[in-house]
């Protein structure tokens, strides 16, 4: 019996020992984010909870922005599947809900919630349960080169109408500058125009209604009259020569070069414009400006309204407990601070945004705020399927080759075929 | 090596090796035995790597699905529907039909120009040889780089020839007009080359004699290329023929770093328009049936072709 009692306890150690050399769980974290100087301080953040949390570790993967996008279903639904991802919310969020392969992580932020901006949350929450943790807020507005915009006497504080705006291209032009650098070719950043002209004409009882399918979907007046007046900007060719074949980051980085003098931008370029610029400075902070996106005559949405992105992370089906320990971490008031004080987000959790030390950022977050409706991406918002129509269709009015009237149409089509 | 390739089971079993079987006992034993051997894995790969995928895509193209678990949302043929009324996909089929005639119409006679000049052994030939084969060695992917900096409108070479001539540059991949064009000059830059050593190695094939007599029986150097030469070609020809159009069939990989079918999809090609929409939109019953469309045009083209064309090969 002793002998048997020994060899138990023998054995328990064992396993005991066992356990602790197998006690590494391994959170996989699958991230976009090109800016190099964000991910550094990522990384510290990993290493740092790795310090903290033995056993843990952190392996960061990453992926680029389109690549990641068309990936997305095969890696969730493959066994090796990441742990971490990160997210837009908005339809494609949806899907993957419905899908099955996100983990509810309601019990396991209870409490903890509390300290995020409730708009932010609620991008991430679904029939009350919640999936997955917000990280940053971004507003779409334009940004102005001061130089460029004094050279053909434009103040940028004036262009407060569409119309105001139509006739600063004009201005600009007539001086010989090239008014607005969009990366066409990559399409997202043509449909800024479009749906935050919706946004002002018709404000969130429009977008409501035409996803419920009323007042002719988005085949309506409001998406038709956007789809117009985006029209009018096109037709007086304000963008750059080959706009059309634009990535983004090229018009990023020519914005950067001082060659043009405006882009309607996610606020986050304020301070990308430097790194893709062509000497890797860029502009410097006082020769930048902003301005809201105008506001339309007749329009029913709120001038303090806004667009941008509402982004953060998911965590997939099966993940281990401390994956969603570490995203509690990361999204943490010391992380975001850090992160606030660096420039790169506006925060998500209260008090954070106390680390914004950038006139341009605390403006942002001020401008956030005070809106009332947030409107996340279209091509997002959307899903995938319609998103890219949306993404198509203004792609074609800036080209010239479709009607404003065809294009809430063709929306309005892939609205009805379905996701 | 162009009738080896030609021979190759993979493109010509026209003949197929058992007809006389039945007459010769013994060969018949021997042969059986490879069959039984050798067919079974064979069949098993092609089944498990063929057959299938198609069947899986065509059983997809049935749903309206976007990728995530099974699909469950029967729909029937509207998949088919949709594609086909779609102008994209009509714009797709049309490049796809001037990849094809420019490879014909172009690509293909630069190639047997070349190889007629490179054929002959002289100083220098090899190396030209090489030079004009290196495009087909570069991978597409690199390739569509390499051309998306020489065409861009502002710091591209073309873009510096323009300015030589004082004139403003245009930005060819931006444009509805001009970007088939720059992405057809690509095609034919990258794919001659290959076409011209499939020609090269018939020519250096050719029995000699037939040339000899033909010069000794009075006809002229171009005459004997017309009547001689070229016919001698034509099975290397039909062949090449072959490998253009279905290659043309499948071009995606030099299409996606250049334009990804745009602006306004006037660059696409059925494949690129497949993955644009299948994969990018996660609309996987709509890509499966673009898929299965493309699928039966490339099958009734080889058939029809082999039929038709190749019979005798």
């Amino acid at each position: 019996m002793r002998l048997l009692g020994k060899l138990g306890l023998a054995a328990a150690a064992c396993l005991l020992l066992a356990d602790v050399a197998a006690a590494d769980t391994i959170v996989k974290w699958l991230h976009i984010e090109a800016n190099p100087a964000q991910v550094k301080i990522w990384e510290e953040v990993a290493r740092a909870y790795e310090a903290s949390h033995p056993g843990v570790k952190v392996e960061m993967q990453f992926l680029e922005n389109e690549a990641y996008k068309a990936k997305l279903p095969t890696i969730l639904q493959s066994k090796d599947r990441p742990n971490i991802i990160y997210s837009w919310a908005g339809g494609v969020l949806k899907t993957q809900i419905e899908a099955g392969v996100l983990d509810d992580i309601t019990e396991q932020v209870k409490g903890y919630s509390d300290s995020l901006t409730p708009a932010a949350l609620a991008a991430f929450t679904a029939n009350g349960r919640v999936y997955g943790l917000p990280t940053a807020l971004s507003q779409v507005g334009f940004l102005c080169n001061k130089e460029l915009m004094a050279k053909a006497k434009v103040d940028p504080a004036g262009i407060k109408s569409w119309d105001d705006l139509l006739a600063a291209v004009k201005t600009l032009k007539a001086a010989g500058v090239t008014p607005i650098v969009v990366g066409g070719a990559d399409k997202w950043p043509l449909h800024f125009y479009w749906t935050h002209l919706a946004v002002r004409i018709g404000g969130k009882p429009a977008f409501d209604a035409a996803l419920r399918g009323e007042d002719s979907g988005f085949a309506g007046e409001t998406f038709q009259k956007s789809g117009e007046l985006f029209k009018q900007l096109v037709d007086l060719q304000p963008f750059q020569n080959g706009f059309l074949g634009f990535k983004n980051p090229q018009a990023v980085g020519y914005f950067g070069d001082g060659k043009a003098a405006m882009t309607l931008a996610i606020s986050t370029v304020y301070h990308l414009q430097r790194a893709l610029a062509a000497d890797k400075v860029g502009l410097s902070e006082d020769k930048i400006c902003w301005f809201d996106f105008p506001v339309v005559s007749g329009g029913k949405g709120a001038p303090t309204d806004t667009l941008g992105g509402i982004t953060g992370w998911l965590v997939t089906k099966g993940s281990p407990k401390e994956a969603v320990d570490f995203l509690k971490y990361f999204v943490s008031k010391d992380v975001q601070t850090r992160l606030a004080a660096g420039n790169f987000i506006i925060p998500v959790v209260q008090g954070a945004d106390a680390g914004l030390n950038n006139a341009f950022m605390k403006l942002i977050a001020a401008n956030l705020a005070k809106s009332n409706y947030h409107q996340n991406f279209y091509d997002q918002s959307l899903g995938p399927s319609v998103g890219r129509v949306v993404n198509d269709v203004t792609a074609e009015i800036a080209g010239g080759s479709m009607s404003p009237q065809n294009a809430a149409k063709a929306i309005e089509a892939a609205w009805k075929q379905g996701n | 090596m162009a009738r080896r390739i030609a021979n190759s089971p993979a493109i010509g079993v026209a003949e197929t090796p058992f007809s006389s079987l039945a007459v010769r006992g013994p060969a018949w034993d021997g042969r059986f035995t490879v069959l039984i051997l050798f067919l079974p894995p064979a069949l098993l790969l092609f089944t498990l790597f063929v057959v299938l995928p198609i069947g899986e895509a065509a059983w997809y193209s049935a749903f309206n699905w976007n990728g995530f678990g099974r699909p469950t949302n029967w729909i029937g043929f509207d998949n088919y529907r949709f594609v086909l009324e779609t102008r994209a996909f009509w714009l797709a089929l049309r490049n796809n039909g001037l990849i094809i005639a420019v490879s014909l119409a172009v690509q293909l006679p630069l190639a047997l120009t070349l190889a007629l000049m490179l054929a002959e052994r002289f100083r220098g030939s090899v190396a030209l040889r090489m030079l004009f084969f290196m495009p087909y060695i570069l991978a597409e992917i690199a390739t569509g780089l390499i051309f998306s900096f020489v065409y861009d409108g502002d710091y591209g070479l073309v873009a510096s020839i323009w300015r030589s001539f004082g004139a403003e540059p245009p930005h060819l991949l931006a444009s509805t007009d001009t970007s088939m064009l720059a992405v057809l000059i690509v095609i034919v830059w990258k794919y001659f080359g290959f076409h011209m050593m499939l020609f090269i190695a018939a020519l250096q094939s050719l029995d000699k004699s037939l040339i000899e007599a033909a010069r000794i029986d009075g006809a002229t150097r171009l005459q004997a290329l017309r009547h001689v030469v070229i016919p001698l070609l034509y099975p290397t020809i039909r062949l090449s023929v072959f490998f253009a159009i279905v290659g043309s069939l499948q071009l995606f990989d030099l299409v996606m770093p250049l334009t990804r079918g745009g602006p306004a999809d006037s660059s696409n090609t059925m494949v690129s328009f497949l993955y644009n929409n299948g994969i990018s939109r996660m609309r996987v019953g709509y890509g499966s049936a673009i898929g299965v469309i493309l699928f039966a045009i490339c099958v009734t083209f080889a058939f029809t072709y082999k039929r038709w064309f190749m019979r005798d090969e």
